[in-house]
């Protein structure tokens, strides 16, 4: 715990290491059947993930696959006003729900050669190539909180942390990156 | 660590599920006005097999669906997971 406490006061070297934060962002939870959605988000210029595990970018917007019936769509925080009556109007007549999720995540961008092995520090998945490519995205855990993942790049990813979970999350990247940096 | 198949995202590490019990246990139609031992087996009895177990489990960290997998409760062992209503 206190070693938690002495890396939280070291954000400006931490970010230096590897890992920030990122300006808040536009995000919707959407469920809605993909097949009968596919259509109509093609038609509005919404992405929708259809395979699984990947994201969908177009324009603006990014779809992430997080479950069979479930979207996570990511945005410019200045075009939030304008998605909900997008999508109201694009998936009108079916069945969908949308929740305007922004202010309960806060993402956190990973990158440069140590980003894989800072994720490993608390992420039990594979992040070889072969097993989780650029666009893969899945909700897992990152110790004991839960996150949201999201390879954008080789070398660069994206973690959402629900915003209570935030003090837990960066505390143990910051830890990670100071034993990186000290070859421990 | 196991290594869970989800039927969803493929195999995954445990620390991502949660565990839902013993799998196809009906519960009784109020149409079929189960006796209170029908109820209470319904509840409580389970067959804590040794062997092959079908059980729930729950990508609760992951897709967030439940499924059903067959675990061979002596080695752990994984033979195969399904979605829920399949055999």
């Amino acid at each position: 715990m206190l070693k938690l406490k002495a890396a939280r006061t070291l954000p400006a070297r931490a970010s230096a290491l590897g890992w920030r934060m990122l300006d808040p962002r536009s995000c919707w939870s959407l469920r809605v059947d993909l097949v009968a959605a596919a259509g109509p988000m093609s038609a509005a210029d919404l992405p929708l993930a259809i395979d699984v595990c990947r994201a969908a970018t177009r324009g603006d917007w990014s779809a992430l696959w997080l479950g069979p019936d479930e979207q996570l769509l990511v945005g410019l925080d200045s075009a939030h006003a304008q998605l909900a009556p997008r999508l109201a109007a694009a998936l009108d007549g079916v069945a969908h729900s949308i929740v305007d999720v922004s202010h309960r995540q806060a993402a956190i961008e990973l990158s440069g050669p140590g980003a894989t092995r800072l994720l490993a520090m608390g992420c039990p998945l594979d992040f070889d190539l072969r097993s989780a490519p650029v666009g893969f995205c899945t909700r897992t855990v990152y110790a004991k909180a839960e996150v949201v993942l999201w390879r954008q790049d080789t070398q660069r990813f994206q973690l959402q942390a629900w915003r209570s979970f935030l003090p837990y999350v960066t505390g143990l990247l910051a830890l990670g990156s100071q034993e990186l940096t000290a070859g421990i | 660590m196991l290594i869970i198949p989800c039927p969803y995202c493929g195999p995954r590490p445990e620390l991502e599920f949660s565990y839902g019990g013993q799998a196809h246990v009906t519960r009784p139609t109020a149409a079929s006005n189960p006796s209170p031992a029908e109820w209470n087996a319904f509840q409580y009895e389970r067959a804590n097999l040794k062997g092959l177990h079908a059980e729930r489990w729950r990508h609760i960290h992951g897709c967030a669906r439940f499924f059903n997998v067959v675990r061979d409760t002596t080695t752990d062992e994984i033979l195969r997971s399904y979605r829920s209503g399949e055999k």
